[in-house]
């Protein structure tokens, strides 16, 4: 009975009527984009926001979200943020930190960009979804896969760091 | 510098246009978009060509629903739609042929979106010549069915590929326009421009 509701609500699921997917992109590019420059720099922001979308309008009509999907989109963002984020520190070993993105050029506040690109990778995930792609503390969570007091801590700390960065 | 988060949050960022461009274009390369999509500039108003692999889906005009037929086409079709100008270039030279007055190539159609009464009609219509128009009744009749000339008028007026599938040649018996998905001044134009084709042929 059990497993009969499981694809009962499966089946749902995949017949859900999904907007067209340019719709999304539409609606969401933009925070998408502001989160991934926070995340990579503006220059690989580029490459990763079409990696994003291209990864999502693959399993687009699969099962791999749940309804929510802006959630779901920042989800395979950030991912694609930190495996771009890994992949460029393995490939330039250097002294200054390799996930230090280069400064948009325009831009003026550079220091402050700099500044989100040196925080840790939790802190500065949760710090710029929640203010360059404007998420709610609960999508934060589940986009992290972590508890939504411990997405408060995160973007408390990185907020504090950055503060303290200031004076 | 208390207000950290609100200088993040206004934070310049480089525009993104051209990474979507870059997407779409991708999109449609790889084949993981199923129904592209674009405008193109037209004399009867700019128009939004809707195309698959197999061909031309849909085109719209400008006074129609877009978000209406996108999301028709989503749930019929498939959601993997994706904006491409690059896609529609077939279309986009049909149609110029078709308004430059000449010659018209060959367009591959996806009837996906045409139900099987619709087909028999609008196979019928598509036997019209340029420059002639038909009664509902005898495009009825061409599909077999002489009593069905109010169905047939419903199947023209939901022609998803209208001026290709020129449901435009069918008029009432009294030879008035009667009616047009995209309003009687398009229908009007399209049969004055093909009279003039023909005229100058």
């Amino acid at each position: 009975m059990a497993s009969i509701s499981r694809m009962v609500a499966l089946y749902r699921l995949v017949s859900m009527n999904l907007p067209p997917f340019q719709r999304l992109v539409d609606q969401h590019a933009r925070p998408l984009h502001r989160f991934l420059c926070g995340m990579v720099g503006p220059v690989a922001a580029d490459d990763c926001l079409q990696e994003t979308l291209l990864a999502a309008l693959r399993s687009y009509g699969g099962l791999r979200h749940d309804g929510n999907l802006r959630g779901w989109l920042f989800t395979i963002a950030r991912r694609k943020g930190i495996d771009h984020v890994r992949r460029y520190a393995r490939e330039t070993p250097s002294p200054s930190p390799p996930d230090r993105p280069s400064p948009p050029q325009t831009m003026r506040d550079t220091d402050l960009w700099d500044r989100v690109a040196g925080l840790p990778t939790k802190q500065r995930t949760a710090v710029t979804l929640r203010y360059l792609g404007d998420l709610p503390y609960a999508e934060i969570a589940s986009v992290m896969s972590i508890s939504e007091p411990a997405a408060r801590q995160n973007v408390r700390a990185g907020l504090a760091s950055l503060r303290k960065d200031y004076t | 510098m208390s207000n950290v988060a609100g200088r993040i949050r206004n934070l310049p960022s480089d525009d993104h246009t051209g990474a979507l461009n870059r997407f779409g274009r991708r999109a449609i390369e790889e084949g993981s978009a199923r129904v592209a999509y674009s405008a193109v500039e037209s004399p009867i108003g700019d128009l939004t060509a809707l195309v698959t692999p197999q061909g031309l889906l849909a085109l719209a005009f400008e006074t129609d629903d877009l978000d209406r037929i996108m999301d028709s086409v989503a749930a019929k079709v498939s959601p993997r739609i994706v904006r491409a100008p690059s896609a529609i270039e077939r279309v986009r030279s049909w149609l110029d042929s078709y308004f430059g007055g000449r010659y018209v190539p060959e367009l591959r159609l996806d009837r996906s979106l045409i139900t099987p009464f619709q087909d028999r009609v609008l196979v019928a219509t598509a036997g019209i010549p340029p420059g002639e128009v038909r009664t509902y009744g005898q495009v009825a009749a061409l599909a077999g069915n002489p009593k069905a000339a109010r169905a047939t008028g419903r199947a023209l007026g939901a022609n998803p590929i209208p001026v290709v599938l020129p449901c435009h040649r069918v008029v009432a018996a009294d030879g008035s326009l009667r009616g047009y998905a995209g309003g009687l001044d398009r229908k009007r134009l399209l049969l004055d421009h093909e009279r003039g084709t023909t005229t100058r042929r």
